[in-house]
């Protein structure tokens, strides 16, 4: 069997985001091919070249603006074809965090936040999981967010688009439960990366992109449950939040 | 929004914690608008802040983190040259290329240094005496001013900008890129030899003695017990011929996640300093077959090991005596240091070779090295390391500005005599603390 036939075939959407990334050099170390999407080209090509020395097997830069797509199942064959063989991992990184404050007087970016992290991210996971419900193998994974778990005030836009994915996320994973493909939503907290650079730092509850990357990948190599929070202190954490009474929750500022 | 809203930030040492803004590039065409969008004040380009001292920081001004521009751009694993953004950490160049075969033609005591760091400090390590510095196996950098845009350089450079930048404290430009030579290893491991001695006397003999047979050379020297001054254990080693190719693993044993109270670091360090030096006493040499990380990373094990300094932080002091002079001044330095009782226990002392580097600012020249820490008691701390400042003086010796953190300008001038060479090269846009600290 020569190296090409056994390398992972992964589809990494959204691989200029640092988890993103993050997660593609665990794919390249271990040779895989991989089709990495992104808006910007020469960006792309900075990664490829990284990826490449990093031992990755083959690496298909795709420009592409995943909201402005007429239909992702299009791309997503076409990114198939280009690995030629059945799809291992597609993966889902992309998203804004927005400012929620602006986006409370500005209608523009207030669509921004949700089509980019709902309407645009739903149509692309949907068709990421018709492809590998048509392979019967596979596994979608996509990155959502514990914000997605309570409306606060401080985040509601952000919250609710990554909440509806995961949702959305958790019935695709139980359309495919009958076959081989999977899907999981894995919901994050606090992560250190360019979208977290104006907010301070600090405290046990950080992540790096190489941590939560580390959990990604091994989530798309054997995917388990449909929801999983990463790391997993998230879900106590969450318990505590979600259970809070509003009388009291709404006196907060959180 | 390209600067970060205003954060404590430290260097190395932790003894000052200025607000700074930092930008944070992710992509190298991010790091050209950073530059611009500086405002009034200067910037300073960082990476992983391993920097002692104030040589990466900024007040008044901004930094430019490096640290997260981590791609590789290009690897030859046939003629050993690589080309990395200056964010990339040694560690990550070494989990690379360590298993087809290559590694650094030289490391300095931690693998959490960017690219970048390594040539504005121009490290050295253990095998200075065969290699020199880290800058000669540099063949070319990227290099960024706000004057001249982007250019590329190397050690042919006509110019003068490569030689200033080398050792240049970031203040010539941002570094972006840097691409290496690499040097052949037939395994990652290393035949090592620990060799106890009872005098800085038996120390430079051992060195003397050492040198032509082994790459690697460097000893632990006991700054603290009274009574026994100049005691410690030499080290010398050379890479085993044969073995396996294994990179290091980045789990770290343990990390401190708080700051030690600030009695914890010499009781613990002195009792196993004890330990070994008897054990080794009793049984003569030790010979031991050793991965190249404990040996060439033995702090790097303990993750944020300088909060055992506590909330006060220390000074890191290291200076470099002429050969002539060596062996008198060393002796002078460790009975200074005993006699105030302020030493901490892990000094360390190597002798350095006389292989040149084109570097302006580079601190290593032929003679002996002493470095150690001091933990932060405020004033008398800095009259100690004064009047250490004076042996180094007398004896032509020079200090090392990425460890230093108070040194006086009339010191620093002593130690570089020919700083107005450097100083045309220094990117208008660009300053830090230590810069504007050691002006006349």
């Amino acid at each position: 069997m020569s190296g090409k036939d056994s390398a992972e075939r992964v589809i990494i959407l959204g691989a200029l985001s640092a988890i993103g990334e993050a997660s593609a050099r665990l794919f390249a170390a271990s040779g895989a091919r991989l089709v990495i999407a992104g808006r910007d080209a020469t960006r792309l090509e900075q990664v490829r070249d990284d990826l490449k020395v990093r031992g990755a097997g083959e690496v298909i830069c795709w420009p592409v603006d995943f909201t402005a797509v007429a239909d992702p199942h299009v791309d997503l064959a076409r990114m198939a074809e280009a690995l030629g063989g059945p799809v291992d991992a597609v993966l889902m990184f992309y998203g804004v965090l927005g400012d929620q404050t602006r986006a409370q007087g500005d209608i523009a970016h207030l669509r921004t936040i949700l089509s980019v992290n709902f309407s645009s991210a739903a149509e692309w996971a949907e068709a990421s999981a018709g492809l590998l419900e048509r392979q019967n193998h596979g596994a979608l994974v996509v990155v959502t967010s514990v914000a997605g778990d309570r409306g606060r005030q401080s985040n509601y836009l952000y919250g609710a688009a990554k909440g509806g994915l995961s949702i959305l996320v958790e019935g695709l994973a139980h359309r495919l439960a009958p076959g081989k493909a999977r899907a999981v939503a894995v919901k994050l907290g606090f992560v250190d990366t360019p979208m977290t650079a104006h907010i301070k730092k600090g405290g046990p509850l950080w992540s790096t992109p190489d941590m939560v990357g580390q959990q990604i990948v091994a989530i798309a190599r054997k995917p388990g449950r449909p929801v999983v929070y990463a790391p997993w202190f998230w879900w106590g954490i969450m318990s505590i939040i979600r259970a809070v009474p509003s009388v009291i929750f709404h006196k907060t500022k959180l | 929004m390209i600067f970060a809203p205003a954060t404590e930030t430290v260097s190395w040492g932790r003894v000052t914690r200025p607000l700074q803004e930092v930008a944070t590039p992710a992509f190298p065409d991010e790091v050209a608008p950073a530059l611009a969008a500086r405002g009034e004040g200067t910037v300073l380009p960082v990476g992983l802040r391993r920097s002692y001292g104030d040589s990466n920081l900024n007040s008044g001004g901004r930094l430019i983190d490096l640290s997260r521009m981590t791609r590789m751009i290009a690897f030859d694993p046939a003629s050993g040259v690589l080309r990395a953004d200056a964010g990339v950490s040694l560690g990550e160049v070494l989990r690379l290329v360590v298993p087809r075969g290559w590694f650094l033609s030289t490391t300095p005591g931690s693998r959490f240094v960017t690219l970048g760091g390594a040539v504005a400090n121009d490290v050295h390590g253990k095998n200075h005496h065969r290699v020199g510095t880290f800058s000669r196996s540099v063949r070319r950098i990227g290099l960024l001013r706000s004057d001249r845009g982007l250019c590329e350089i190397g050690p042919d450079d006509p110019t003068g900008l490569f030689a200033a930048t080398v050792g240049g404290l970031g203040l010539t430009g941002i570094i972006t890129f840097v691409e290496l030579q690499l040097v052949r290893i037939a395994t990652s491991q290393l035949d090592v030899e620990r060799i106890p001695f009872t005098s800085t006397r038996e120390f430079f003999t051992l060195a003397r003695e050492s040198t032509a047979g082994h790459e690697h050379t460097v000893a632990w020297i006991d700054c603290v017990t009274k009574g026994a001054p100049g005691r410690g254990i030499f080290q010398r080693a050379n890479w085993s011929a044969a073995g396996p190719l294994v990179a290091h693993r980045d789990r770290a044993l343990a990390t401190l996640p708080i700051d030690a109270p600030g009695f914890a670091l010499n009781a613990l360090t002195v009792g196993l300093f004890n330990a070994l030096y008897y054990r080794l006493q009793a049984a003569g040499a030790r010979y031991q077959v050793q991965h190249y990380a404990p040996f060439f990373y033995p702090l790097d094990s303990l993750r944020q090991w300088n909060r055992l300094y506590g909330r006060r932080g220390f000074y890191q002091y290291q200076c470099v005596i002429p050969p002539a002079a060596a062996e008198p001044a060393i002796e002078a330095l460790v009975q200074a240091i005993v006699s105030s009782g302020a030493g901490s226990f892990l000094a360390v002392i190597k002798t350095f070779g006389a292989e040149p580097s084109c570097g302006v600012l580079s601190f290593p020249r032929e003679g002996a090295t002493l470095a150690l820490d001091f933990a932060n008691r405020g004033q008398p701390t800095l009259d100690l390391l004064a009047r250490l400042d004076a042996i180094v003086a007398e004896a032509g010796g020079a200090l090392y500005p990425a460890k230093d953190g108070r040194m006086p300008a009339q010191m620093f001038r002593a130690s570089y005599p020919n700083v107005d060479k450097f100083t045309p090269y220094i990117d208008p846009a660009i300053s830090s603390d230590f810069w504007r600290r050691v002006q006349l």
